[in-house]
C-alpha cells in the first residue's frame, strides 16, 4: 500500500509542476491544486498508514490496547485542505478577474510588470 | 509563563473582527486601526520586556502540557521582531488615513491591514512549525487580497505571479513538514530540535532541511527564487507596498534564523555554504537590478533583495558576530525601508507618478522631505552615523573575522552600488530640475494645501527618528541583538524554555 501511495504522490507532483509550467493560466491553476493535493498525501503516507486501529481508548483504560493509528496527521491534512481551499478559491477568482482585465490567459502576454 | 506573549496576535485579529462588524463605517475603522495598531506597538514593547526579564516567555495554548499543545513562545529575536511589527503597523494606520484611495477603505483594507499584521506576529510567535504554516497562509491570504485592492491591470499581473509562487513555496513547506513529522513524529520546534539528533537517516535530514530552505527562500526573496518580488511589490497603492516591503519578506528572514539555528545544525558545512552562496548572490543581483531601474519603488524593491542578502549572510556565517549582525541589520532594515516607501508615496502625492523621469524639483519646494529622505537613504547605504552603517559594520566584521573574504568583499561593493542608487534617486527627484513636461505642480509649489497632510508626515518623522536612534545610540540596541543572537546560538535554552522549567 506504501509504495503504491508512494508512486501515486510522485505522480502527482510530476503532474503538478508540469501543468504550472504551462503558458495557460487555467491550467497553473490546476497545477496549484494538484499540488496541494499531493503535499496532503504525503503526509498521510510518511506518518504511517494502517487499517482499522482507530485511536480510540477502551472505557476504564487510560492508554489504547496494542498500536493505534495517528489521529495527527489526518488534522494535519484536515487543516491544510481548508487552507487550500481558500487560498485555491482566491486564486481561481484572481485568474478570472486578470483574464478579464488583461484579456488574455497567456501568461507570455503578461509582462507589463516584468523587469 | 505570562499572558503576554498572546496579545500582540489577539489584538489584532480582535480589530480585524471589529472593523469587518463596522463594515459601513469607515470613519470607524480608521479610528480602530490607528487604535488597536497603537495597542500592539505597545503590547509588543510589554512582551519585550517581559522577555528581556525572564528570557523566554511561553504559553501552552489549552493549558496542554508542552510537546502535545500549540505553543506560543517569545525569545528576544521573536520580542524584537514583534515590536518592529508594531512600530511598522502604526506608522501604516496613520499613513493609511491619508494615503488610501477611499474605494479601497470601502472593501475592506483595514479588516486585511489587521489579519496580515496578526499571521506575521503569530508567524514570529509560534513554537509549534504546522502552526507556523497557518500563520503564513493567515497572513498570505491578507496580503493577497491587499495586493489586488483596486484591480488595476498590473496589479492583477503582479499579483498572478505573488500568488502562484508564495502557494508553490506554502505547498513545498507543506511537503517538509510531512516528512520531518514522518521522522520524528511531533511538531513542537523545541521537541523537533532534541529529536533531529536520533534520526536515523543524517541523509534525509538534509534534504529536508534544503525543502524548508527553499520554501523560505522563496518567501524571502532571496536568490534565485526572488522573481515575485520586484514584479509584484510597485504594483499596489502605496501604504501596502511599504507594509509589504517592511515585513512580508523579513517572516521568512526570521524562518530562516528560527530553522537553522534552532533544528538544523547538524550539517552546517553543507546548509549553511548553500546559504552563504545564496546570500552573496542575492545581495549582488538585488543591487544590480535596482541599478538598471529608473522607477521609484522598483529601485527600492530591489535593494528590499539586496538587503535581504545581509541578513542572510548573518545566518549564513554562523559565528555570534555575525548573528548579532543578522539581528541588527533586520531591526535597521524594517524601519528605513518602510520609510522609504513612505516617502516615494509623498512625492507620488505631490507629482502625480513614480517614474524617476517625471519627477524632480522637490528639494527646491520642499527641503524638509528632500532631508527625511535622505536619513533613510544614507542609511540604507550605510552611512556613519545612521543606523545602516553600524549594520553592515558588523555583518562585514563578522565575515572578514570568518575569513570569508570572498563574501565580505561582495558585501562591500554591494554596499557601493548601493548608494549609486540612492544618490541617483536624490538626484533625479530632488536635486534635478522639474522637466518641462510635468505640469501639475499645483501641490508640490504649495498652491493647492490639503487639510490632512499631518498624516503623511508623522510616520516618516518617527521612523526616521527611529532611525537615528538606533544609529546614535547603538549600544543599547547592539546589546538587545547580542541577547538574541546568544539565545539562538544556544538552541538548548529555548527547548528547555519550551518543554520544562516554566510549565505550571
Amino acid at each position: 500500500m506504501e509504495s503504491l501511495m508512494a508512486y501515486v504522490i510522485g505522480i502527482l507532483f510530476a503532474a503538478a509542476i508540469y501543468m504550472m509550467l504551462r503558458r495557460s493560466i487555467v491550467k497553473m491553476v490546476i497545477g496549484l491544486i494538484l499540488l496541494s493535493n499531493a503535499a496532503n498525501l504525503l503526509i498521510f503516507a510518511v506518518s504511517g498508514m494502517k487499517r482499522g486501529a482507530p485511536p480510540l481508548i477502551p472505557e476504564g483504560a487510560s492508554a489504547p490496547l496494542g498500536p493505534v493509528a495517528d489521529p495527527l496527521p489526518q488534522a494535519l491534512i484536515l487543516t491544510a485542505i481548508v487552507i487550500a481551499f481558500g487560498v485555491l478559491a482566491f486564486a481561481v477568482v484572481l485568474i478570472r478577474r486578470a483574464y478579464e482585465i488583461v484579456g488574455t490567459d497567456d501568461l507570455d502576454q503578461m509582462k507589463d510588470t516584468d523587469t | 509563563m505570562s499572558s503576554a506573549v498572546v496579545y500582540p496576535i489577539l489584538l489584532p485579529l480582535l480589530a480585524g473582527a471589529l472593523s469587518l462588524a463596522l463594515w459601513r463605517s469607515v470613519r470607524w475603522q480608521r479610528t480602530l486601526g490607528v487604535v488597536f495598531n497603537a495597542a500592539l506597538l505597545w503590547a509588543s514593547i510589554w512582551l519585550l520586556q517581559e522577555v528581556m526579564e525572564h528570557g523566554f516567555v511561553t504559553m501552552e495554548m489549552g493549558s496542554w502540557p508542552a510537546p502535545f499543545s500549540i505553543v506560543l513562545v517569545a525569545d528576544v529575536l521573536a520580542a524584537i521582531m514583534v515590536v518592529l511589527t508594531g512600530i511598522i503597523g502604526l506608522a501604516i494606520a496613520i499613513y493609511s488615513l491619508v494615503s488610501t484611495p477611499r474605494g479601497h477603505e470601502k472593501f475592506g483594507y483595514y479588516p486585511l491591514m489587521h489579519l496580515l499584521l496578526a499571521g506575521v506576529a503569530g508567524s514570529f510567535l509560534t513554537g509549534d512549525i504546522f502552526n507556523l504554516f497557518v500563520w503564513f497562509e493567515v497572513m498570505l491570504l491578507a496580503s493577497f487580497a491587499l495586493l489586488t485592492l483596486g484591480g488595476e491591470r498590473a496589479q492583477m499581473e503582479g499579483a498572478i505571479k505573488y500568488v502562484t509562487l508564495n502557494l508553490f513555496s506554502s505547498a513545498i513547506f507543506l511537503t517538509a513538514v510531512g516528512l520531518l513529522y514522518g521522522m520524528v513524529g511531533t511538531l513542537n520546534m523545541a521537541d523537533i530540535a532534541q529529536k533531529v539528533a536520533q534520526v536515523e537517516d543524517p541523509g534525509m535530514l538534509t534534504v529536508v532541511a534544503m525543502l524548508f530552505m527553499v520554501s523560505f527562500g522563496i518567501k524571502a526573496a532571496a536568490f534565485p527564487l526572488f522573481f515575485w518580488l520586484p514584479a509584484s511589490y510597485h504594483t499596489p497603492q502605496v501604504a501596502v507596498s511599504a507594509l509589504f516591503a517592511g515585513l512580508l519578506t523579513k517572516v521568512g528572514v526570521y524562518a530562516l534564523f528560527r530553522m537553522f539555528t534552532l533544528i538544523f545544525t547538524q550539517d552546517v558545512d553543507y546548509t549553511h555554504t548553500i546559504l552563504l552562496w545564496a546570500a552573496s548572490l542575492t545581495m549582488l543581483t538585488g543591487v544590480l537590478g535596482a541599478a538598471a531601474q529608473f522607477e521609484f519603488r522598483r529601485i527600492l524593491s530591489f535593494h528590499i533583495i539586496s538587503q535581504i542578502g545581509y541578513m542572510m549572510l548573518g545566518l549564513a556565517l554562523y559565528t555570534p558576530l555575525a548573528l548579532i549582525g543578522g539581528v541588527f541589520y533586520i531591526m535597521h532594515h524594517i524601519i528605513v525601508k518602510t520609510n522609504l516607501f513612505l516617502v516615494s508615496g509623498i512625492t507620488y502625492r505631490l507629482l502625480g507618478s513614480y517614474e524617476l523621469k517625471d519627477l524632480g524639483g522637490v528639494y527646491k519646494h520642499k527641503p524638509w522631505l528632500a532631508i527625511l529622505f535622505l536619513i533613510p537613504a544614507l542609511s540604507l547605504a550605510g552611512i556613519p552615523p545612521l543606523s545602516g552603517f553600524f549594520a553592515k559594520f558588523i555583518v562585514i566584521r563578522a565575515g572578514i573575522e570568518a575569513e570569508a573574504y570572498v563574501v565580505t568583499g561582495i558585501a562591500l561593493l554591494v554596499g557601493l552600488l548601493t548608494l549609486y542608487s540612492m544618490i541617483k534617486i536624490w538626484a533625479e527627484v530632488f536635486w534635478k530640475k522639474l522637466p518641462e513636461h510635468v505640469t501639475n505642480t499645483a501641490r508640490l509649489e504649495g498652491r493647492i494645501k490639503d487639510k490632512h497632510n499631518w498624516a503623511f508626515y508623522v510616520p516618516v518623522v518617527g521612523l526616521a527618528v527611529c532611525t537615528l536612534i538606533i544609529g546614535l545610540n547603538g549600544q543599547p540596541i547592539y546589546e538587545l541583538a547580542e541577547k538574541a543572537a546568544t539565545q539562538l546560538l544556544n538552541p538548548q535554552l529555548y527547548i528547555d524554555a519550551v518543554l520544562g522549567g516554566q510549565q505550571p
